[in-house]
C-alpha cells in the first residue's frame, strides 16, 4: 500500500486553482522533496494531505481519507507546520505534558534526551527561546512520536544554515529509519537534494515532474561546455543554457552520459538548476511542461 | 538509535498500528486551555483579594460601632455585621466570573488561528469535538468552580477575621455570625452557579461560535448583530420581543431558578428559596439548552472547516 495515493486532486479557493488535477504516489519510506514556486499549491497539497482542507478527486493517506478520518489518521502522522507556530505562550515542560498526555505513540524520555542535548530549558517559554530553538523544540517532539508519515512543510523557514544543517541531519540520523514516510516543501532545494529519495516540482497547481532521485541522476545532466563543442552541444537541444564566467553551462535531458561527457565537464545538476530550467521565466522547457 | 525497539515495536506496514500508551484528551485539552489563560483564577483571586482587603478595612472599626450601639440598646439581631459584605463580595466573584467567560470565549477559538498555533494543535490526534468541548467547559464546569471555591474560601477568611477582631477586643460574638449559615450559603452559591451556567449556556456557545467564525473583531460580531436585529424590530414592528428574549436570556437567571416571592433574609438569598423544579420546567433552559447545542455543532464544523487567519 503507498503511503499517499491522489488521483486527480483538485481544490480551488474562489477563482484561484490552487490543485489543479495533482496525481501522485508517494511509497512508504520515500523521502519526497515537495519544490515548487510561491503560490504553486504546495501548501495546499500538504493540508489536503493532513485533512486540514476538503478537496475533489481521490486521496489516500495511510490507507484512510484524510479529510473524513482525518482523527484517526492523525495518531500516525506528524506535521510541522513552520517555526511560527508553537504557541508563544507555552512552556516547554507543559508542551511534553500535554503531548505526552494527548499522543499515544509519544515517548517521552526520547524527546527529554533530544531537549538534554541543546540549551533548552523545561520551564522556559517559547516566547523566550530563538527561532532555531523553537525548531529544535518542534523536532524533538515530533521524533519523539512513533509515526509514519511526517510531514514539513517550511520547516527551516528563517533559520540560519547551521541550524538547518543541525535540522536534517537529526532527521536522517534520529528519525528516519527506512519505513517512516516523509514529505518535505522548502525553498531551500540545494540543502535537501541529498537527502531526498524523490523528487516532485509543483507549478500552478499541477505537478511538473515527478523523479526519483536516482531517476533523476541518470535523466539530467550538465555539463560546462568546451569552448569548441558550443554549437555541437546546442545540437543536443538543452534545457536550458547559461553563461558563467565566459563558459557555457547547459542543462540535458538525456540518458546518454558517455556522449555528454564528451562536451566538457558533466555533473548531475542542482534541483534549483532544474527548477530554473524548467520553471524560470523564458526557459523553453516551461511552454511545453505548463500549459 | 532509535531502530532497535521501533522496528520491533512496529507493524508490518499496511497492519494496524499499535494502541500506544493510555491518553487522557479532553483532561489536557482542559489543562491546556488553563495554562493559556491564567486569568482564569487569577481574575477572580485578584477580586476576592481586593474584597478581603476592603472588608478588613472596614472591619477594623467594627469593636467601635458595637461599642456605641450596645450603649444605645440595639435589639442584637440587628446589629452589625449583616450578611451584606458577604452579598457584595460573592456578586463581585461571580460577575469577574461571567467577564472572564466572555472575554475568554471570544478569543477561544479566534487567537489560535490569528497567531496560526492552530496548526500546531491541529497536527495532534485531538479532534475538533474535544477541543470545541474542553473550551466550552471553561466558563460552564471550570469557571463556576473557581468561582465557588473562591467566594466560599473568601467568605470563612470574612468570618474567621470579624471573630478575632470582635474576640480580642472582648465582645461577644454578634449573633449574625453565631447563627451564620455557612453550609447553607454554599447550597445556594453552588445551586445558583450551576443554574446561572445553564442558563447562559447559549450566551457562551454563541461566542465560541462566532469566535470559531470571525475572521477579525469577535467582539463586534457577538455583539452587534443581536443588538442591530433587536433595533430592527423596534423600527419595523414597534416590537420588542428578540429584546425581550435577550434580556431574558443575560438577565433571566435568577427569577427563573429562586423563587423570588420566598422569605427573604434581608440581603441574603435563604436556602428555602431555592426552586429546582420550577427550574427545570422553565421551557426556556431547554429551548437554551438546544440552542447551545446547534451553536457548538456550528463552532466544531467551522474550526474543523476554518484554517488559520
Amino acid at each position: 500500500m503507498p503511503c499517499i495515493e491522489a488521483r486527480d486532486l483538485r481544490r480551488s479557493f474562489g477563482k484561484t486553482v490552487a490543485l489543479d488535477g495533482v496525481d501522485l504516489t508517494v511509497a512508504e519510506g520515500r523521502i519526497l522533496g515537495l519544490i515548487g514556486p510561491n503560490g504553486a499549491g504546495k501548501s495546499t497539497a500538504l493540508h489536503a494531505i493532513l485533512g486540514l482542507l476538503s478537496f475533489q478527486g481521490t486521496l489516500s493517506v495511510l490507507g484512510r481519507n484524510p479529510w473524513t478520518e482525518r482523527d484517526r489518521l492523525m495518531r500516525d502522522v506528524c506535521f510541522i507546520a513552520d517555526v511560527a507556530v508553537l504557541p508563544r505562550w507555552l512552556r516547554v515542560a507543559q508542551a511534553l505534558d500535554y503531548v505526552a498526555g494527548i499522543h499515544p505513540r509519544f515517548n517521552r524520555s526520547k524527546a527529554e534526551a533530544f531537549l538534554a542535548r541543546t540549551t533548552i530549558k523545561h520551564h522556559s517559554r517559547i516566547r523566550e527561546l530563538s527561532k532555531g530553538m523553537i525548531t529544535q523544540l518542534h523536532l524533538a517532539l515530533v521524533m519523539a512520536i512513533d509515526a509514519r508519515l511526517l510531514v514539513l512543510d517550511e520547516p527551516t523557514l528563517g533559520l540560519d544554515i547551521l541550524y538547518r544543517k543541525q535540522f536534517y541531519d537529526s532527521l536522517l540520523n534520529d528519525y528516519f529509519d527506512g519505513d517512516r514516510t516523509i514529505v518535505i516543501t522548502t525553498h531551500q532545494v540545494e540543502e535537501i537534494q541529498h537527502i531526498l529519495t524523490d523528487v516532485m516540482f509543483i507549478d500552478r497547481g499541477r505537478i511538473v515532474l515527478a523523479s526519483t532521485m536516482e531517476d533523476f541522476e541518470t535523466r539530467y545532466h550538465e555539463v560546462t561546455v568546451a569552448p569548441d563543442q558550443v554549437s555541437a552541444a546546442r545540437a543536443w537541444r538543452p534545457l536550458s543554457e547559461r553563461q558563467v564566467l565566459g563558459r557555457s553551462i547547459m542543462l540535458f535531458d538525456h540518458p546518454d552520459r558517455a556522449a555528454l561527457a564528451r562536451l566538457g565537464d558533466i555533473r548531475t545538476p542542482g534541483l534549483a538548476d532544474l527548477f530554473v530550467a524548467l520553471l524560470g521565466p523564458g526557459s523553453t522547457a516551461q511552454r511545453e511542461h505548463v500549459k | 538509535m532509535s531502530d532497535a525497539q521501533d522496528t520491533t515495536a512496529r507493524p508490518a506496514a499496511g497492519a494496524a498500528s499499535p494502541p500506544g500508551h493510555r491518553t487522557r484528551p479532553f483532561y489536557w485539552s482542559v489543562r491546556r486551555e488553563i495554562w493559556e489563560h491564567r486569568f482564569i483564577y487569577l481574575a477572580p483571586l485578584a477580586i476576592a483579594a481586593l474584597v478581603l482587603f476592603s472588608y478588613t478595612v472596614g472591619t477594623l472599626h467594627l469593636p467601635h460601632i458595637m461599642a456605641s450601639q450596645s450603649a444605645t440598646e440595639k435589639t442584637p439581631a440587628h446589629m452589625p455585621p449583616t450578611g451584606l459584605p458577604y452579598s457584595i463580595a460573592a456578586v463581585s466573584v461571580i460577575l469577574t466570573g461571567i467577564l472572564v467567560g466572555v472575554f475568554y470565549c471570544l478569543g477561544a477559538l479566534y487567537n489560535e488561528r490569528r497567531d496560526r498555533s492552530i496548526l500546531f494543535w491541529k497536527s495532534l490526534p485531538v479532534p475538533d469535538v474535544i477541543a470545541v468541548l474542553a473550551k466550552a467547559s471553561i466558563p460552564l464546569i471550570v469557571l463556576p468552580v473557581i468561582v465557588f471555591t473562591v467566594t466560599i474560601s473568601m467568605q470563612l477568611l470574612m468570618s474567621g477575621l470579624t471573630a478575632l477582631i470582635v474576640l480580642t477586643h472582648g465582645e461577644s460574638l454578634p449573633a449574625f455570625w453565631v447563627t451564620w449559615p455557612i453550609y447553607r450559603m454554599a447550597l445556594v452559591l453552588a445551586y445558583g452557579l450551576v443554574t446561572l451556567a445553564l442558563w447562559h449556556a447559549p450566551v457562551y456557545a454563541w461566542l465560541l461560535m462566532v469566535s470559531a467564525w470571525a475572521r477579525r473583531a469577535p467582539f463586534l460580531w457577538a455583539v452587534l448583530p443581536p443588538i442591530a436585529l433587536c433595533l430592527a424590530e423596534k423600527i419595523a414592528f414597534d416590537s420588542s420581543v428578540l429584546g425581550g428574549m435577550l434580556d431574558n436570556r443575560l438577565f433571566g437567571s435568577f427569577n427563573a431558578a429562586f423563587n423570588a416571592q420566598g422569605p427573604s433574609a434581608g440581603t441574603l438569598i435563604d436556602i428555602s428559596q431555592i426552586a429546582p423544579l420550577q427550574f427545570l420546567e422553565t421551557a426556556d433552559l431547554w429551548i437554551g439548552l438546544g440552542v447551545t447545542i446547534v451553536f457548538l455543532a456550528a463552532a466544531v464544523r467551522l474550526r474543523r472547516t476554518r484554517g488559520s487567519l
